[in-house]
């Protein structure tokens, strides 16, 4: 394959890449950002794999087996933390505008300017070479590509990686370093790293599953064929002497970088757009690990089996392997993949670099000049901006002169190690400043000096110097001063060696120093802010312990120096308005403006600067910091008490609105049972008035002729009869809607029950001439039901259909969707509009008015309602006035 | 008008209900007429101008309280009585009742006897 189809696939990725950013940030102007979910802040956060997980984990796995998994596993672990750690960090950061790692750091002690620095200058040292080895990646696998067997064939690889360390240098530019906020989002970037995280795990599976179960018979056979291979035991088991520490302290060392590597903390902190996404980030990010780890052994193993004997470099296997197999087209996807893993890594790690170096190495110099101009200079900001970037240039130059030059002779794999380990030097001030009010500034400097200065010489110096004396046999031939086996300590692998070791001299100094020196009272400040955060997070911005003398002119025009005149004033008087400030520009601005103001400045050059600019200009007098320190305590407890107490009245109002809502209820219960009573004796009433008149007719007219006598009598039986019907029928109602009646169902034909009904009613309607029609979709219709109920519910809308027909009535059998529906149609007078919605109402024909409809007793349809509503059925009427009625209840298809 | 000629006007829709008041009023020696809902009643009210109504309230066409109402409208009617017989026991449906203009408020069921005494004496009070 040559260089330049690479090179045109290249650039045509590149371009994809600037076009997808643009069209995010088109797609925010519009508010429908791409990574306003927690679906992109995953893949964003999967930057995390660099190059160093494309081509160095098969590389680490063909020589140390499952061993690789440890840089994995750690940040599996720390992702089930995520919601407990990271997201505490989300929240000090976005309540202090905390926009880089040496930002976070310093604020915690006190805003210190030197914290601030050293941390910056450790994570250039740390970091720098791990871009360059990102950069050394991408030249490297592009020779191999493009089939780097002559000398002459391409010997321009290093134009290659100036060339695309240029193209990268000006990506980060234009979405990375555009506003002078660093506190701003940066949605096309973000964008391009979820995409990038994509690319990079579809063309590892390609390759994996390429090689699984094109080249090789799935994961069984490749792992049988290799255990088939000598000395390959080692690859399965967690080996060596100190193998299983090895493993923790690896997976211990991986977890603390994904938590602080400046690029993670970039990506999880400063460019989190909700607290939220947090969540599908703790699963997903793992899953993405999981998925893209898939295949690293099958890889490491099949290639190991494919070029047995043969000089290929287990780091290069995903190219060699297609490349071999005679499939460019493969072989350029995954190379793609590994593109994209190192450019990724590369651009979000030297934006956070920047962030650091510009916002805490240089930009304090600049600070410097505005305290003494005292005076808006709109110059300012595109000076910041250009600072901006020519770090970005500056960090991408050095990475690149790193790669060529001593990173030359190191795998991906160690140099990365390397920098995790650097940065877990952050660990103790991190962590212990989260959740440790008493660690302080002399603790968290002398850990991380300490850990260090151990990083570099048990790591970096025998690293660069392996053959030298000193790490021989150690420097004037003390033998416990040997590197790679500090006081003694050896048999450990150097990464461990130099973890175990730095760590636990950085932990111990920063716990026992700070529990022997006393925090100034601005740091005791930052640490109540910090540890306990999200009781503070809602009032902080209440009590302020400066009381500066500057005018709100004065605040404005520092404001205006960063951000411009129009978008200050904006700014200040939105948040005056929003607390509730009054704002008169000749008068000494209130404490909380100040804060707010040095909140904003310290987005943008970060809060070490801000606090220095603010306490100089704002002519702050530092007023009693225990004091303040008190108040802030005190305020906490009022505010604890009050939440209390409102807790409370919260709870008393709500159980008082529970009882006036079941009195209410049991009010309208009360009345619906009047009515209810009231409605039945009314409809007792009647019947017993015929029974009681005929009786006494009978008793004070012996004289009636017989003919009468028994005319009446059956009139009094009749209306008994009506009497006992309407006492059964309310008791049924009763039963039914106590709720504990249950149905007997059972598997009933409901064709048959139809059949039976109607023939059963057939002699009635013939009396009145009524003509009785009966459809059926199917005569086999079985559902679960109470036989005797339904019966019920037919023989009354019958009886209805009877009592109303002139001609004809109709009853039919339909196929619903998931039940079955019985029609049953008369052809009389119908039922008005305005009373359908009520016929199934008990006694719905006897209330609230004085005219009496014909019907029965008013319970048959409520009652018919009742049994239907048993069967997990609906019953309805349709029907217009004057052209029938058609009643329909459905049963559920069993 | 103290002869015994009264001339009465049942009205009510269940048929033996009816069919007793039609023979105690007949047993009783007055002028029956009979009406099974409220549009004869009306009929026969404006026709024969009855002494005594005799009027059930619940009916499927035209209420009690509505043809009370039509009686006590017209002044060829003032001298005829209206007597609620009714299933609606309540004070409310009382009180409606007497406001409307009758002169008796009876409720279902009753006592035939003290019926018949009862609008005896309304008869002969006129």
């Amino acid at each position: 394959m040559t260089g330049w189809i690479i090179i045109v696939v290249c650039v045509l990725y590149l371009l994809l890449l600037f076009f997808i950013a643009t069209w995010a940030e088109k797609r925010k102007q519009i508010n429908r950002s791409l990574i306003n979910n927690g679906w992109a802040y995953a893949l964003s956060m999967a930057v995390y794999c660099t190059a160093w997980t494309f081509y160095g984990s098969v590389g680490r796995a063909a020589s140390g087996g499952i061993g690789f998994l440890t840089v994995y596993i750690g940040p599996t672990i720390m992702a089930a933390l995520f919601w407990p750690v990271l997201r505490k960090m989300l929240r000090i950061s976005s309540t202090m505008r905390i926009t880089s790692l040496a930002d976070f750091i310093s604020t915690r002690y006190g805003k210190n300017f030197s914290v601030a620095v050293i941390v910056s200058l450790f994570a250039v040292a740390g970091l720098i070479p791990y871009i360059g080895l990102q950069l050394k990646s991408i030249t490297s696998s592009f020779e191999i590509l493009s089939g780097n067997a002559g000398p002459g064939h391409l010997q321009n690889g290093s134009l290659i990686a100036v060339g695309i360390t240029i193209v990268l240098t000006v990506f980060t530019i234009l979405y990375g370093a555009r506003s002078v906020d660093t506190a701003e989002k940066h949605e096309g970037l973000i964008s391009v790293i979820a995409f990038e995280s994509i690319v990079k795990l579809i063309a590892f599976l390609a390759i994996g599953i390429f090689t699984t179960y094109f080249l090789f018979d799935g994961f069984a056979d490749i792992f049988k064929r290799m255990a088939a291979q000598p000395n390959s035991t080692a690859l399965f088991t967690i080996g060596g002497e100190h193998g299983m520490y090895e493993w923790v302290s690896l997976t211990i060392l991986s977890g603390l970088a994904l938590l602080l590597l400046p690029r993670q903390f970039q990506i999880g902190v400063v460019e989190n757009v909700h607290e939220n996404h947090i969540r599908k980030a703790s699963w997903m990010f793992p899953a993405y690990l999981i998925l893209i780890n898939l295949f690293v052994l099958p890889i490491a193993f099949g290639g190991h089996l494919l070029f047995a004997g043969q000089p290929v470099d287990a780091d290069n296997y995903v190219l060699a392997i297609p490349l071999q197999q005679g499939q460019p087209l493969l072989a350029t996807l995954t190379w793609l993949g590994g593109f994209a893993a190192a450019t990724g890594m590369i651009v979000v790690e030297t934006i956070a670099l920047s962030i650091m170096i510009s916002n805490n190495l240089v930009l304090p110099l600049l600070v410097k000049k505005v305290q003494h101009e005292r005076q808006a200079d709109p110059s300012f900001q595109p000076r910041i901006l250009l600072i901006r970037r020519i770090i970005i240039a500056f960090v991408l130059t050095m990475a690149l002169l790193y790669s060529k030059t001593v990173g030359q002779h190191l795998s991906l794999v160690s140099i990365g190690l390397i920098s995790f380990c650097a940065v877990a030097q952050f660990a103790p001030a991190v962590l212990g400043g989260m959740f440790w009010k008493e660690g302080n500034k002399k603790g968290a400097i002398t850990g991380m000096i300490i850990g260090f200065l151990i990083w570099g010489y048990t790591l970096v110096l025998p690293g660069m110097w392996p053959e030298a004396a000193f790490v021989q046999h150690g420097p004037w031939g003390l033998g416990w001063l040997r590197p790679y086996a500090l006081l003694g300590l050896s048999g450990l692998d150097p990464i461990a060696h130099a973890f175990t070791w730095s760590m636990m001299a950085n932990v111990l100094l920063y716990i026992t120093v700070s529990m022997h020196s006393k925090a100034s009272a601005q740091e005791q400040y930052q640490a109540e802010l910090f540890v306990d955060v999200f009781k503070h997070s809602r009032t902080q911005q209440g009590v302020q312990p400066w009381q500066g003398k500057s005018s709100v002119a004065e605040l404005q025009q520092l404001l205006s120096t960063f951000i411009g005149a129009d978008r200050s004033s904006n700014l200040l008087q939105g948040y005056a308005q929003r607390q509730g400030i009054a704002i008169h520009p000749q008068q000494p601005a209130d404490g909380r403006l100040v804060a707010f103001t040095e909140r904003i400045l310290g987005g943008i050059i970060g809060t070490a600067s801000a606090r220095i600019l603010i306490g100089s200009s704002a002519k702050e007098e530092e007023i009693n910091l225990e004091e303040v320190l008190n108040i802030l305590r005190e305020n906490q407890q009022t505010i604890e008490t009050n939440k209390e107490l409102r807790k409370r009245s919260a709870e008393l109002s709500k159980a008082t609105r529970q009882l006036e809502a079941a009195n209410a209820q049991l009010q309208a219960l009360d009345q619906l049972k009047d009515e209810f009573l009231y409605t039945v004796t009314h409809e007792l009433r009647t019947p017993l008035t015929s029974v009681r008149a005929l009786s006494e007719i009978l008793h004070d007219n012996p004289d009636l002729d017989e003919e009468q006598r028994q005319h009446y009598l059956s009139a009094i039986t009749k209306e008994t009869e009506r009497l006992s019907h309407l006492i059964t029928q309310v008791l049924t109602l009763e039963k039914f809607e106590s709720g504990r009646y249950r149905p007997h169902l059972s598997a009933t034909n409901l064709a048959q029950l139809l059949t039976e009904a109607v023939e059963a009613l057939r002699p009635l309607a013939g009396e009145k001439q009524l003509n009785i029609h009966l459809r059926m979709a199917d005569t086999q219709v079985l559902v679960q039901a109470d036989r005797d109920l339904l019966l019920q519910v037919l023989y009354n809308l019958l009886g209805n259909a009877i009592k109303f027909a002139r001609q004809h009535i109709e009853v039919q059998l339909v196929a619903g969707v998931s039940e079955w529906q019985v029609w049953v149609k008369d052809d009389g007078r119908g039922v008005p509009a305005d009373e359908q919605a009520f016929i199934f109402d008990k006694f719905f024909q006897a209330r609230h008015q004085t005219l009496k409809k014909p019907e029965g007793s008013g319970l048959g349809l409520a009652i018919c309602k009742k049994i239907i509503e048993l069967h997990g059925g609906d019953i309805a009427v349709e029907s217009h006035e004057g052209q029938g009625a058609a009643f329909v209840f459905s049963i559920p298809a069993s | 008008m103290a002869n015994s000629t009264a001339r009465i006007l049942v009205v009510d829709d269940d048929p033996y209900i009816l069919m007793s008041l039609e023979f105690l009023m007949k047993k009783s020696g007055f002028d029956v007429l009979v009406a099974r809902n409220g549009t004869e009643a009306l009929q026969l009210i404006n026709e024969h101008r009855p002494d005594v109504v005799l009027l059930d309230i619940m009916m499927p066409d035209v209420d009690g309280y509505e043809i009370c109402t039509h009686i006590r409208q017209q002044a060829a009617l003032a001298a005829t009585k209206v007597v609620f017989l009714s299933a609606k026991s309540g004070d409310a449906d009382i009180r409606k009742g007497l406001e409307l203009g009758a002169s008796l408020y009876i409720t279902k069921p009753f006592s035939t006897r003290k019926l018949v005494s009862q609008i005896k004496e309304l008869v002969d009070a006129a």
